[in-house]
């Protein structure tokens, strides 16, 4: 009787523990920005938006264009239409439903709204055709390749027509959108708070009541946070801390190399100091300069070793890696010779470098290493603001700069090589190039694409304008108890399928 | 004293139009294009195009101050463009945890900065006199942000007794932000008491040394009503001062202590929007806070008179 008492007690103590509200507490190293998917600009941001807001397709793993509130897709012949049949059954977090009239909505607020940071990435997107309530048309002036990677991000989140237009000027401090996790509240640099949407579509693969977002700056409060339990998982570990997070029996750790890319931006014609400079005006000394550089060094000296060394604007691993332009061995005679050729000697720029200690560190070896060559590195530090601002005016000789990149190539080659585009702060301006990036986004089948990028690759190397250095390792530690994380090289953090 | 009151009440109004000027003309020299900053890393030109146009940035200098202060004089500060909040909004959600958090790092100097410091003024060159100054030369030696990170692993990691970071409102935990709040208050409180430990001391070596004093103590009085009832209430104008503008600087934001135990008050609210040039922030938030150390100069005034009679006549 007294065993049978007791185990009723231990039955109800665990049902009790079961039904008891789980929350999932991430730590973030920034806070994010404005939370509507057309204006939001930040990574940090696109965490949030994770668990709030779901996407017409998503990526997985492997960098696959996976089903989320599309479930299938079709191009058509001339490729200048791309057909998707949506998700039944999808409803808004304020019960309205989700229908091809709410995707020709959304793609048209990405598109006009004032200030709308998806403008550009759904430029080629000329109209929306609701086909049917289920079905609908996005039609393009030319066909693009990138398209639907395009739609695995912001510019394929859908918010709540109603509640977009009840709130035109400031949808985002009470976003509504589709996913599996409801605004609750956000107290700027403090928390975002997320409760569970009990309609969504893919309610099995949700395990938690409520999570909730902390922006924490300093990766070592981060890390005491969740060592000491506040927190369940935090993003962004400073790579120092993973030998004693390894150590740490409480703790996991997760790994994945990111898509963009660390590199050294070369002023090649943004202004008139481009040709003030032997680094801008003659390839040989870039030439040079990148040989004097031991990518294995300055990963282990400035990154800890948390990253891949690479060439290009995708890391190796990646598919549309340019095989035919391999990463240069440190060759610093050959680096000499080059100097000599060019007829320069102790050439001599300023490398503008922002303030944080990685970028620092960075500028360091890379000074150290290039002395040994013969040049004269002086190292600018200068605050991200202004380096923005010198960078776009032409102000600098090289810049150290680090792209958070995009799961198709273009997204890290397009507005960095094509003529006048935004990004493109070593001022370059070729046709070729220009022809071949605009190939790129017009074929679509990826063995074209790749042999399209490899021409790119070979065309860029003569030329140099980004010393491309490493691709670093997104890194996050968590509880043991939290199971189900996937990493996605896109750095995010999606809830589906996470419990503890 | 109704009279004075009028006085320094006048002053105050040109202080502040002299205050927004200077907030607003140390803003347009900081560094960079608030446009490009907040249009994010796409850099899209019309976003940027957008946002110049929404922070009136291509109009010249005296129709932008122009515009801002036709808004402060209604009340609205302006808006966020990083968040979409509105910054009064913002100064509101974050008064209450700096208030809070100055309270307490007030209250945690004034305990330990004024009994030290009369401690070791009255035990002049003794044993306790150089303990005091020896703990006041650490407070004030001492980084907050590392004092910060040693006590939160101490006290979060090693022990697991207080949160390492993050803010409870008291309304809806009161024990849990008691226990948020009990380490930045510290770190902060540490070093203002180090400073009132030093100002104390030397105040109460004046007084003890002046002849009133010595009367006090020829008339008979005991020792401890000599020294906190005739010493200290003298000694207690300057440590006022001292401790108004200490606690005027302390409103105004705690940057570095808030960022590392993340408390969402002045500071990082502030820090963020120089780093973002999310310029409505900055302006709104330093006006209010250079309103606030202006208002609290006047009390320190004002309280001058309730303890110094002599002040009154």
């Amino acid at each position: 009787m007294h065993t049978r008492k007791l185990l009723m007690t231990l039955a109800l103590a665990v049902a009790a523990c079961a039904a008891q509200a789980q929350t999932l507490r991430i730590g973030l190293a920034e806070d994010p920005d404005v939370l509507d998917p057309s204006l939001a600009r930040s990574f940090v941001g696109r965490i949030v938006f994770s668990s709030l807001c779901d996407k017409l397709v998503d990526i997985d793993e492997k960098l696959n264009i996976v089903p989320q509130l599309a479930t299938s897709w079709q191009w058509s012949p001339d490729n200048k239409a791309l057909t998707m049949k949506l998700r039944p059954g999808v409803t808004f977090h304020d019960g309205e439903k989700f229908d091809a009239a709410a995707v020709k909505f959304n793609i048209e607020r990405h598109k006009t709204i004032a200030g709308s940071n998806r403008r550009g990435e759904l430029l080629p997107v000329s109209s929306v055709d609701v086909v049917d309530d289920m079905t609908v048309r996005l039609n393009l002036s030319a066909p693009f390749s990138p398209l639907l990677t395009v739609l695995a991000d912001r510019a394929g989140m859908m918010v709540s027509p109603k509640a977009a237009k009840a709130m035109p000027t400031n949808f985002g401090t009470k976003p509504v959108c589709s996913g599996p996790f409801k605004f609750v509240e956000r107290i700027a640099q403090d928390r975002i708070v997320l409760e569970r949407y009990p309609n969504y579509w893919n309610k099995a693969a949700i395990h938690f009541d409520k999570i909730t977002f902390q922006p924490i700056i300093d990766a070592t409060v981060r890390l005491a946070n969740l060592r000491s339990g506040q927190l369940d998982m935090i993003e962004r570990v400073a790579p120092a801390d993973i030998p004693s997070i390894k150590s740490d029996g409480k703790l996991n750790f997760a790994r994945i190399t990111e898509l963009g890319y660390q590199g050294i931006t070369i002023n090649l014609g943004k202004s008139d100091l481009a040709q003030k400079n032997p680094l801008g005006k003659d390839p040989r000394v870039r030439e040079a300069f990148e040989l004097s550089l031991d990518r294995a060094g300055i990963v282990k000296v400035a990154m800890d070793g948390e990253a891949d060394v690479g060439n290009q604007w995708v890391p190796p691993s990646n598919p549309f890696y340019a095989r035919n332009v391999p990463i240069p061995k440190r060759d610093v005679a050959r680096a000499k010779a080059l100097l000599k050729e060019a007829g320069v000697t102790n050439p001599s720029f300023t490398l503008m470098t922002p303030t944080t200690s990685d970028a620092q560190r960075l500028a360091q070896v890379v000074q150290a290493m290039a002395k040994e060559a013969g040049f004269d590195v002086k190292i600018q530090a200068t605050e991200f603001a202004t380096s923005l601002n010198l960078a776009d005016k032409g102000q600098f000789d090289a810049y150290v700069l680090a792209w958070s990149g995009r799961a198709d190539p273009d997204g890290n080659l397009f507005s960095f090589y094509g003529c006048k585009q935004p990004l493109n702060y070593a001022g370059v301006c070729n046709p070729k190039w220009d022809e071949l990036l605009n190939r790129s986004r017009t074929t679509l089948d990826t063995g074209g694409r790749i042999k399209v990028f490899a021409t790119l690759a070979a065309e860029v190397e003569k030329e140099r304008p980004i010393i491309y250095l490493f691709h670093r390792h997104w890194l996050w530690a968590y509880n043991k108890k939290l199971t189900g994380f996937r990493t996605v090289p896109d750095g995010l953090i999606r809830p589906q399928g996470m419990k503890m | 004293m109704s009279q004075y009151l009028v006085k320094r009440l006048a002053a105050i109004l040109p202080t502040i139009f002299f205050v927004t000027v200077i907030i607003f003309g140390l803003q347009q020299l900081l560094p960079g294009d608030a446009a490009t900053m907040l249009a994010g890393e796409d850099q899209d030109p019309q976003v940027i195009a957008y946002l110049r146009q929404k922070m009136h940035l291509d109009e010249p200098l005296p129709v932008r101050y122009g515009y801002w202060i036709a808004g402060v004089a209604h009340g609205d500060l302006g808006e966020s463009l990083r968040i979409q909040e509105p910054v009064l909004g913002l100064i509101l959600q974050k008064l209450p945890v700096t208030i809070e958090l100055a309270s307490m790092a007030m209250l945690i100097a004034l305990v330990i900065g004024i009994p030290t410091g009369i401690v070791s003024a009255v035990g002049k060159g003794t044993a306790w006199d150089y303990i005091a100054n020896v703990i006041a030369l650490w407070g004030l030696s001492t980084p907050n942000f590392w004092l910060g990170i040693l006590m939160i692993l101490l006290f979060s990691v090693q022990l697991g007794w207080l949160p390492a970071s993050g803010y409870v409102s008291p309304f809806e935990d009161l024990k849990g932000n008691l226990a948020a709040m009990i380490m930045p208050a510290f770190v902060l409180g540490n070093a203002i008491a180090a400073v009132l430990m030093r100002h104390t001391r030397s105040a109460m070596l004046q007084v003890l040394n002046a002849d009133y004093v010595r009367t006090a103590r020829a008339k008979g009085l005991d020792e401890r009503t000599v020294v906190l009832k005739h010493a200290l209430r003298n000694a207690l104008v300057p440590i006022i001062t001292l401790g108004a503008l200490e606690f005027g600087t302390l409103l105004s934001g705690a940057v570095l202590t808030e960022q590392v135990f993340s408390i969402p008050g002045f500071g990082k609210l502030i820090v963020d929007a120089v780093f973002n040039r999310d310029y409505a922030v900055v302006q709104g938030v330093v006006l209010f806070t250079s309103s606030v150390y202006i208002v609290l100069n006047l009390l320190a005034d004002l309280a001058y008179f309730l303890v110094n009679p002599r002040l009154r006549g």
